[in-house]
C-alpha cells in the first residue's frame, strides 16, 4: 500500500468554507489598499499642474510652497487645540465611566457620550458659530488683556468669538467621543487578573488604574488619540463655519488662520483650472499629513511591544 | 513579622446569597493552613475575605469578625488598602503586571505604598525578594525583561517575590498551583515551606497531596448541595485531617469517595 490513508480523496465542505472565507477577507484587504492608492494617484495627477506652474501664478503669487505652509500650520493648530483639551477630558471621562460610576450612571453616560458622535458636524459649527462664539468674546478680552504677552493670546481680541481657538474648542467636543468611547471600551478589557492583583499589593483604586489599567491601555489610548487626530486634521464644515479666515497670525484670540480642510471646502465651488489643482494639492498635502501622523503613532505602539502583553 | 488570624462568626454573601455560613477558625502564626473542599464549597471566596478581597466584586460582603492579632479587618474606618498591604494574596493564575519588566514586577507594591526608594535599596530589595521565591538565579541576567515572558512556574514565583517584597504579616494563595506544571509545583511547595520561617501562609488547594505535604493544619469546607451556603466541616491537625477525621464527610473527600 502506497496511498496515505490521511490525504482524502474528494474535496471536504469544511474545506470549500475555509476557501471562501481567506478569499474573502484577502479581497478586502486588497481592496483598501487598491482605494488608498487610488486616492493617491488621483490627488498626485490632479495636483500636478500647480508642481510645474510659474510659481507667480499661485494664489498669493509666491509659489505653492508660500501658499499651503500658513495653511498646513493652521490645521495643526486647529487639531493640537482640539487635542489638548479632549484627550485629558475623554480619558478622564471613559476612566470614571469604567471603573468610577455606580453602573446605573456609567450605561447612561456611556449612550450620551456616544450620542455626541452622532451629532452632524454642520450642527456643531452652528453651535459654534452662534452660541459658542459669541459667549467666549469676554473671555477673550480678558486674555488679551491679562495675558497678552503672550504671543498666542495677543490682542485685540476678536468681537465675533470667530477666532482659532473657538475652532479648536468646537473640534475638541467633535473629537471627545471618539476618544472617550475606544479609551473606555479598553479599559473595560483590563484583565481582572491584572486589577486584582494590583488592589491585592495594597493599591487605592486611582494606584490600581495607572499600575494596571493605564499601561494596559496605552496602545488603546494612543490609536484612539490618533483617530480623533484624524477627524480633527480633516473637519472641515465646523471650522468653516466657525473660524473668520486670513492670513496666518499667533494670536489665537484673533480673526485669522486657515486650515486646509476649511479653505478647499470654502473655495472648491469656483475653483477651475489652476486654482482647482492648487486645492488638489492642498489636499494630498493633508493626506501626507494624515499618513505620517499614522505612522508615528504606530512606531510609538511598536516601541512597546514587548511590553504590552501581548505575549 | 507574622501574625495570627481568627475569625468569629463570619457569613460571606454575594448580594443576598450566603455563599459562607459561620465560619470560625484560629490561624497560628508562623504556620502553613490549607483549605480543602470540593469546587464551589467556598473556600476560595472564604480565602479572599481574609484580606478585604471578597468586596471587591459587586455585591459582595460580610457579617462576623476577622482578627488579625486582636484588630478587626472589617471594623468602620479600617481602610481595606491597609489590610491588603499587611495581607498579600497570589493568584491562580501568575498575574504579573504585563507592562513593568521583572524588575519593576517586585517593587509594584513598595512604590504604590508611596515610599521613595533608593536605588540601591530597591536594588537589594529586588534581590532579596527574588532569592526568597527561589527565582534569583534564574532571572538574575534579565530583571529589565518583561515579567511575562518567563515560564508559567517562573511567573508564580515572580508574583510571591512581588508579594513578599511589601513585608506582609500573612500569604493568603488561592490554589497558587493549579496552572502549573508537577516540577514548577514542587519549586512552590519547597518555597511555601520557607516562607513558613517568616509568614503565616494560608492556601486553597484542589490537590490533597499537596495539602498532606505542605501545610501544618488543613481545614475542610464543604456544601450539603447547590444554593446552599459552604460551611466549614472540620480543622484540625494536617495529619489528624487525613488519617483520623473525626467527620464522616471529611473521611469521605479525603479518601477520596466523592469530591
Amino acid at each position: 500500500m502506497t496511498t496515505n490513508a490521511l490525504k482524502s480523496s474528494g474535496p471536504s465542505a469544511g474545506r470549500a468554507g475555509d476557501k471562501i472565507f481567506s478569499g474573502a477577507a484577502l479581497g478586502a484587504g486588497v481592496l483598501i489598499l487598491l482605494t488608498l492608492f487610488a486616492v493617491a494617484v488621483f490627488l498626485f495627477i490632479q495636483a500636478l499642474p500647480t508642481f510645474t506652474a510659474d510659481p507667480a501664478e499661485i494664489s498669493g503669487g509666491a509659489g505653492f510652497f508660500s501658499y499651503i505652509l500658513p495653511i498646513v500650520i493652521g490645521t495643526v493648530i486647529a487639531a493640537l487645540i482640539a487635542l489638548a483639551i479632549a484627550t485629558p477630558i475623554g480619558i478622564a471621562v471613559a476612566l470614571f465611566i469604567s471603573h468610577y460610576a455606580p453602573r446605573r450612571i456609567a450605561g447612561p453616560l456611556g449612550y450620551l457620550i456616544d450620542l455626541l458622535a452622532a451629532i452632524p458636524s454642520v450642527i456643531y459649527g452652528a453651535w459654534g458659530y452662534l452660541v459658542l462664539a459669541p459667549a467666549l468674546v469676554p473671555g477673550y478680552q480678558w486674555l488679551a488683556e491679562n495675558l497678552g504677552f503672550i504671543p498666542i493670546f495677543g490682542g485685540p481680541a476678536s468681537q465675533t468669538g470667530k477666532t482659532m481657538l473657538t475652532a479648536g474648542i468646537v473640534l475638541a467636543v467633535m473629537v471627545l467621543p471618539i476618544i472617550t468611547s475606544l479609551s473606555r471600551e479598553i479599559f473595560l478589557q483590563t484583565p481582572k487578573l491584572h486589577e486584582e492583583a494590583a488592589l491585592a499589593l495594597g493599591a487605592t483604586r486611582w494606584e490600581m488604574i495607572s499600575t494596571a489599567v493605564l499601561p494596559f491601555a496605552r496602545p488603546g489610548i494612543i490609536s484612539a488619540v490618533m483617530l480623533g487626530l484624524g477627524r480633527a486634521l480633516g473637519e472641515t464644515m465646523a471650522v468653516a463655519l466657525v473660524l473668520s479666515t486670513g492670513g496666518l497670525i499667533p494670536s489665537l484670540i484673533q480673526s485669522g488662520n486657515q486650515t486646509i480642510a476649511a479653505e478647499i471646502a470654502l473655495n472648491f465651488p469656483e475653483a477651475f483650472g489652476l486654482r482647482l489643482a492648487e486645492l488638489i494639492a492642498a489636499g494630498l498635502v493633508l493626506f501626507v499629513i494624515t499618513l505620517i501622523v499614522n505612522m508615528i503613532a504606530r512606531a510609538i505602539i511598536a516601541r512597546h511591544k514587548e511590553f504590552s502583553g501581548a505575549n | 513579622m507574622s501574625k495570627r488570624i481568627d475569625v468569629k462568626d463570619l457569613n460571606v454573601y454575594y448580594s443576598k446569597f450566603l455563599a459562607v455560613e459561620g465560619v470560625n477558625i484560629n490561624i497560628a502564626a508562623k504556620s502553613v493552613t490549607a483549605f480543602i473542599g470540593p469546587s464551589g464549597c467556598g473556600k476560595s471566596t472564604f480565602l479572599r475575605t481574609l484580606n478585604r478581597m471578597h468586596e471587591v466584586i459587586p455585591g459582595g460582603r460580610v457579617e462576623g469578625e476577622v482578627l488579625l492579632d486582636g484588630d478587626n479587618l472589617y471594623e468602620p474606618g479600617v481602610d481595606p488598602v491597609n489590610v491588603r498591604s499587611q495581607i498579600g494574596m497570589v493568584f491562580q493564575r501568575p498575574n504579573p503586571f504585563p507592562t513593568m519588566s521583572i524588575r519593576d514586577n517586585v517593587l509594584a507594591g513598595v512604590k504604590l505604598n508611596g515610599k521613595k526608594i533608593s536605588r540601591s535599596d530597591a536594588d537589594a530589595l529586588v534581590e532579596g525578594s527574588l532569592r526568597g521565591a527561589n527565582l534569583w538565579n534564574e532571572v538574575k541576567d534579565r530583571l529589565d525583561k518583561p515579567g511575562s515572558g518567563l515560564s508559567g512556574g517562573q511567573q508564580q514565583r515572580l508574583c510571591i517575590a512581588r508579594t513578599i517584597a511589601v513585608k506582609p504579616d500573612v500569604i493568603l494563595m488561592d490554589e497558587p498551583c493549579s496552572a502549573l506544571d508537577p516540577i514548577s509545583t514542587l519549586a512552590i511547595e519547597d518555597l511555601i515551606n520557607e516562607l513558613k520561617n517568616d509568614y503565616t501562609v494560608v492556601i486553597v488547594t484542589h490537590n490533597m497531596q499537596q495539602a498532606a505535604r505542605v501545610s501544618d493544619k488543613t481545614a475542610f469546607f464543604n456544601i450539603a448541595g447547590t444554593g446552599k451556603p459552604g460551611k466549614l466541616i472540620e480543622y484540625n491537625e494536617t495529619a489528624t485531617i487525613f488519617s483520623n477525621p473525626a467527620e464522616k464527610a471529611t473521611e469521605d473527600y479525603v479518601s477520596g469517595r466523592f469530591g
